[in-house]
């Protein structure tokens, strides 16, 4: 909401030397965040004058055509300036800026020789004063004296607030919130615009003839106020003050009529419309769309009407789209002679469904749904009628009424218990006095308060929201500071240990960490071969990019996306990882449920509530390109390889406390004969390997980079371990040779050696592998380490034992001693 | 052979003095043999002992023995002299350039944002708070209604949120980390000290200081005779512990659909007000959509963004630094540089 300080002082008594710095701290303290404060004419330096137009000579032997414009500026002498725009005619009255004034942009007007005559001054634009976007021509003024100082006439040197007015504080969408609050804030004296409104004046001509209104739907609307008038003369223009007033708040004149509702809307916060009453048939009625199904509305855009929606209609048609815009049928011309002026309280929820239904955010609609004063329809209306009474030479007919009488809601107020929440005692005083500062009326004298709430606050309900008023009146700032202390006892849970532990020990093997946005595309998806449950991605309904429009299934898409742009910058060896969630729609869809909130949902409903929400799994994942021992002067380097990326998981499962089985798998997007499949307790946890060729070079990465995923939310916490007994009896080693068929695997070998050995096998170790004995056979060779708890081991018995292991791999997998 | 004193003492100076002139081991290996050896002047002095009387081999023999010790200690001087040059000699043929050892290894880091939540989850758990944690998919009425956001209130379009198709699986992108004191509140009996860190969304376009998925850190106390000032006093704690004991804080009133009353919380620091992040106390309605007595328990809430903190904190100017997985910045925190 703008605030031009010229219209806030006229309801604050102000001291005189407050500067607009004081009163923008004076909005923060009570809770209005100042965005900006602008100083309108601060770089405007007169004369400035008005001007009456005398002659106009069109000179056409330009590029564009150019007016020769003769003015009387009140010196007697006629002066003559070039003029590009043609809004005007001869007698309008127009801004004229003497040579030595000074537009903002420190534009210096002179005389000066131009299209080949002598230019002495300049006609104004709006947007030239720095007044408003106005461009289109220039100012042609609806009255003035000639001669006279225009940045007094236009009212043009101002400050002027933006201010960020809270959902929850609907009453400060005008200036008669705003004032209240800074007069609260600066405890100055505060007269309310709405008390100033004198609607007994107002003498109805004939009541009979004024048009009449229902409210058909009372879930839309509790109040709304008709009042007619007629014998308007539509064609005057709106007084300078006015316009530039709404100019100020940011807002357009448009025609008198409306200018005077919007004047009114901006002073008092109650929306308004003018009806052409000539178009209306029969009365006005406030009820939902129904079967009526069009509205073409001022913006001249046809809109097709839900039956829900809130609507003023007649008996032939709808009319406005309630509280959001007006019909263009019934707008205001300048033909129109009798108006009907509306102002209702509706419901600030039917309106926002409207608004956003009809994707139509207007003035009215914004104050509407953060809520208005009902008790302002009867008043606003009334001033409206007034003003168009004494400036459109309107005559009153009368008006007509609907709705609900308004309550005047009276709470208790315990001040014991506003201390009590705020952790500082306040005084019967500094409570009473917040509370008549906003307008509330108090009785009472002791710890409990009768409040009368004001009916534009509906916000104020429990003891919570008085509190919050007076402790942001009596400021923030002296509530004391204390500081509790929880529960003994907190701790990480174990998958937050977990999950820093390997983040740490990613990041100390020469990994980085990275966190990358979760949207991916079906493109990449099917790049890579996801296929089952890793390509069934949740879509977004407005997704920051329709590139990018599905929640990502695995991190890998999105770790191999950002190796991308690190090789792009120059990086070539690359470690990286993440820690992030997963999405998959693999659940059939459940209705999501919406209990009421004023009491705890049953426990079958918040069962319900967080069933109907996916599974999310924690996965890490690396990839891993270019060289992990760098070459340098001390030699060749050595370059990842699938055998990184497997290790790695295994690193990261033995770190988790758990055992595993691995085997070769095809499974995209990795290489299908270099891709390890990892299982704890039987159920897949892990995938590690080359990523596959294809993939690589579609997106234009490094040959043989390689990547790992872990599940690490289906891994189990670990058991207490328990180690084994540090035997000190010496070992002894013995090798073994074997050559096997080359598909069988070395896990399937060890697993063998390692049954037939015995209990006294202590450790087993793969040193060799040999691929070129040809006839599809391969030799692996292993030490085998043994050692007894109470006795040194003969090389006899552990010969025994290595004959035993063998035989035992002879017999799985067909293995013979190597010779 | 007679033995004669004074030539007994010329040998001794005679191998002293050689002893002293030894300049290699060569050298002293022939020293070794010439006046330590069998056939040493000394030795053979030694050797005719036998023939002397018992009053005059006594005699000599101290004489003699006290020459050859003096002898072997010259001796094992020597020795311990030249090795020591040696090794001072080999040791300098040995030396190397110290400034060309470099890790050969790749340089490795957590992102700043995990360390930052790890540094505020510690110092919470100091205060004696749990780390919550929920699903960043999440149900709209977790995310929403129980916060006393419904449908058409201007405060749900406060924030611009992502959905999930189909609309009446009634998903979204978690907007803040606040369904997860729901879901802590739902799940668990007061006292309630939690905070609850993690990943949120909101369709922003990225730019310097906007990104559409953010981190926040949220905090809930959920207590007997819980106050704003309780509130006042965490936050100004939580500030000093991340900004330096320096830092100022202050609250201005605000508004959130969730608490009653509601602030936000600015830090002074390098010289100026900057806003950290949102707060108050929780509204009454959240507590009673939890089914938390508010008869007898009170409580406050706060929420920071992760990514402002970090880029107050260490002066970052750019988002697109912290969310494009450039390996420069994460390594340039290590792992855990403050």
């Amino acid at each position: 909401m703008k605030l031009p300080l010229s219209w806030v002082k006229e309801f604050v008594n102000l001291p005189a030397k407050i500067t607009a710095e004081q009163i923008s701290q004076a909005f923060t303290r009570v809770g209005f965040e100042v965005e900006s404060i602008e100083y309108q004419g601060q770089d405007l330096k007169g004369p400035l004058v008005v001007g009456k137009v005398l002659s106009i000579e069109e000179l056409t032997e330009h590029k564009k055509p150019i007016r020769y414009v003769g003015l009387d500026v009140g010196s007697g002498k006629k002066r003559f300036v070039i003029c590009g725009a043609r809004n005007f005619k001869v007698n309008d009255l127009v801004v004229v800026a003497i040579p030595g004034a000074v537009l903002p942009g420190n534009f210096v007007i002179s005389s000066r020789q131009t299209y080949g005559k002598l230019s002495d001054g300049m006609i104004c634009s709006a947007k030239e004063l720095g007044i408003s976007e106005e461009h289109a021509g220039i100012i042609v003024l609806p009255e003035g004296k000639i001669g006279c100082d225009a940045i007094k006439l236009l009212e043009i040197t101002d400050v002027i607030f933006d201010i960020a007015v809270n959902p929850d504080r609907g009453y400060a969408m005008s200036i008669r919130g705003l004032a209240r609050e800074l007069a609260g804030s600066l405890k100055c004296k505060f007269i309310d615009p709405a008390e100033l409104v004198k609607n007994s004046k107002l003498k109805s001509l004939n009541s009979a003839k004024a048009i009449t209104v229902k409210i058909e739907d009372k879930t839309g609307a509790d109040q709304i106020f008709i009042r007619t008038v007629e014998n308007v003369n539509a064609k005057r223009q709106t007084p300078i003050w006015m316009q530039r007033r709404i100019e100020k708040c940011g807002m357009r004149s448009i025609s008198l009529a409306v200018d005077i509702t919007n004047y009114v809307m901006l002073e008092l916060g109650q929306p308004l419309h003018a009806f052409d009453a000539a178009v209306i048939n029969g009365g006005l009625k406030v009820s939902r769309a129904n079967k009526f199904t069009k509205l073409t509305t001022l913006d001249k855009v046809e809109r097709k009407l839900q039956p829900d929606n809130l609507v003023i209609c007649d008996s032939n048609s709808v009319l406005a789209l309630a509280g959001t815009m007006g019909g263009l049928a019934s707008e205001v011309t300048h033909e129109t002679k009798r108006i009907a002026l509306e102002a209702a309280h509706f419901n600030p929820s039917s309106v926002a469904k409207n608004s956003r239904f009809h994707k139509l955010s207007s003035e009215a609609s914004r104050r509407i749904e953060r809520n208005t004063d009902p008790a302002l329809t009867e008043i606003a209306s009334g001033r409206a009628a007034a003003l168009l009474i004494e400036l459109a030479d309107a005559k009153y007919v009368g008006s007509s009424s609907a709705g609900i009488a308004i309550k005047k809601r009276k709470v208790k107020i315990s001040i014991e218990s506003i201390s009590k929440l705020i952790g500082k005692s306040y005084s019967i005083k500094q409570v009473r006095d917040a509370l008549l500062l906003i307008g509330c009326k108090v009785m009472g004298k002791g710890a409990v308060l009768n409040i009368e709430v004001p009916t534009w606050r509906p916000d104020l309900e429990s003891s919570a929201d008085f509190a919050e008023e007076i402790a942001r009146l009596t400021g923030y700032e002296v509530i004391p500071l204390t500081l509790p202390v929880g529960k003994a006892g907190a701790k990480l849970s174990d998958m937050q240990i977990r999950r820093r532990q390997v983040a740490t020990s990613l990041a100390n093997q020469g990994f980085t960490e990275v966190i990358n946005y979760p949207f991916v595309s079906q493109e990449l998806i099917d790049l890579l071969g996801f296929t089952g449950d890793r390509a069934k991605s949740f879509r977004l309904l407005n997704p920051m990019s329709e590139d990018a429009p599905l929640l990502r299934t695995h991190l890998i898409p999105g770790l191999l996306t950002t190796l991308g742009r690190n090789l792009s910058r120059g990086a070539k060896d690359l470690a990286i990882f993440e820690i992030g969630t997963v999405f998959r729609n693999t659940a059939k869809t459940i209705k999501g449920q919406s209990p009421e909130t004023n009491k705890r949902p049953s426990a079958k409903t918040i069962q319900e509530i967080f069933a109907s929400v996916p599974k999310q799994m924690l996965f890490v994942a690396g990839v891993v390109s270019g060289e992990k021992l760098k070459s340098t002067w001390q030699g060749e380097g050595s370059k990842f390889d699938w055998s990184d990326a497997v290790s790695k998981v295994i690193e990261i499962i033995t770190a988790t406390g758990n055992n595993f089985e691995i085997a070769n798998c095809e499974l995209a997007p990795w290489h299908p004969g270099r891709c390890a499949e990892f299982k704890v307790d039987g159920k897949v946890v892990a995938h590690a390997g080359e990523i596959h060729p294809r993939v690589l070079a579609e997106l234009n990465l490094p040959e043989r980079s390689c990547a790992f995923a872990v599940i690490l939310s289906e891994l189990p916490v670990s058991k207490v371990i328990k180690p084994s007994k540090i035997l000190s009896m010496p070992a002894v080693v013995q090798d073994v040779a074997l050559v096997v068929e080359s598909h069988v695997s070395a896990s399937e070998l060890e697993h063998s050696l390692k049954i037939g050995a015995g209990d006294l096998l202590e450790s087993i170790n793969l040193f060799d592998r040999y691929d070129r004995i040809g006839a599809g056979k391969i030799s692996l060779a292993f030490t085998l380490t043994f050692r007894a708890s109470d006795r040194t081991l003969t090389s006899d018995e552990v010969a025994k034992y290595r004959d035993q292991a063998i035989e035992q791999a002879k017999k799985d997998v067909g293995a013979v001693p190597r010779v | 052979m007679a033995l004669d004193k004074n030539q007994i003492e010329l040998d001794l100076k005679s191998a002293l003095s050689e002893i002293a002139n030894t300049k290699n081991f060569d050298s002293l290996k022939q020293v070794k043999i010439d006046h330590l050896g069998d056939k040493s002047p000394l030795a053979r002095a030694n050797q005719s002992l036998g023939s002397l009387d018992a009053k005059d081999r006594s005699d000599f023999g101290k004489f003699i023995g006290d020459a050859r010790s003096q002898v072997n200690e010259a001796f094992r001087k020597k020795t311990e002299e030249l090795e020591s040059e040696r090794d001072v000699q080999v040791l300098q043929t040995e030396r190397v350039d110290v400034t060309l050892a470099k890790p050969r290894t790749l340089e490795g880091g957590l992102h700043p944002l995990t360390i930052l939540t790890n540094e505020i989850s510690d110092l919470f758990i100091g205060l004696g708070y749990n780390v919550a944690e929920g699903p960043e998919l999440e149900s709209e009425w977790l995310n929403f209604d129980a916060l006393n956001i419904p449908a058409d209130h201007p405060a749900r379009s406060m924030q611009d949120t992502f959905f999930i198709e189909p609309l009446e699986a009634k998903l979204v992108l978690r907007t803040h980390t606040s369904p997860v004191q729901i879901r802590t509140m739902l799940t668990q009996k007061p006292p309630i000290y939690v905070i609850c860190p993690g990943k949120t969304y909101r369709a922003d376009e990225l730019d310097a200081t906007h990104t559409p998925v953010f981190h926040q850190v949220e905090g809930l106390v959920v207590d007997e005779n819980i106050t704003m000032a309780d509130l006042k006093g965490t936050l100004d704690y939580f500030a000093k512990s991340i900004f330096g004991n320096d830092v100022k804080t202050r609250l201005r009133p605000s508004f959130f659909p969730f608490t009653e009353p509601s602030a936000e919380v600015d830090i002074f620091f390098n010289g100026r007000w900057i806003e950290w992040g949102g707060c108050g106390m929780v509204n009454e309605k959240v507590l009673i959509a939890c089914g938390v007595d508010v008869k007898k328990f009170s409580g406050f809430a706060f929420g920071m963004g992760l990514e402002r903190t970090l880029m107050v904190k260490h002066g970052i100017t750019d988002m697109h630094d912290i969310v494009e997985g450039d390996v420069r910045f994460s390594q340039s925190f290590g792992v855990g540089k403050k």
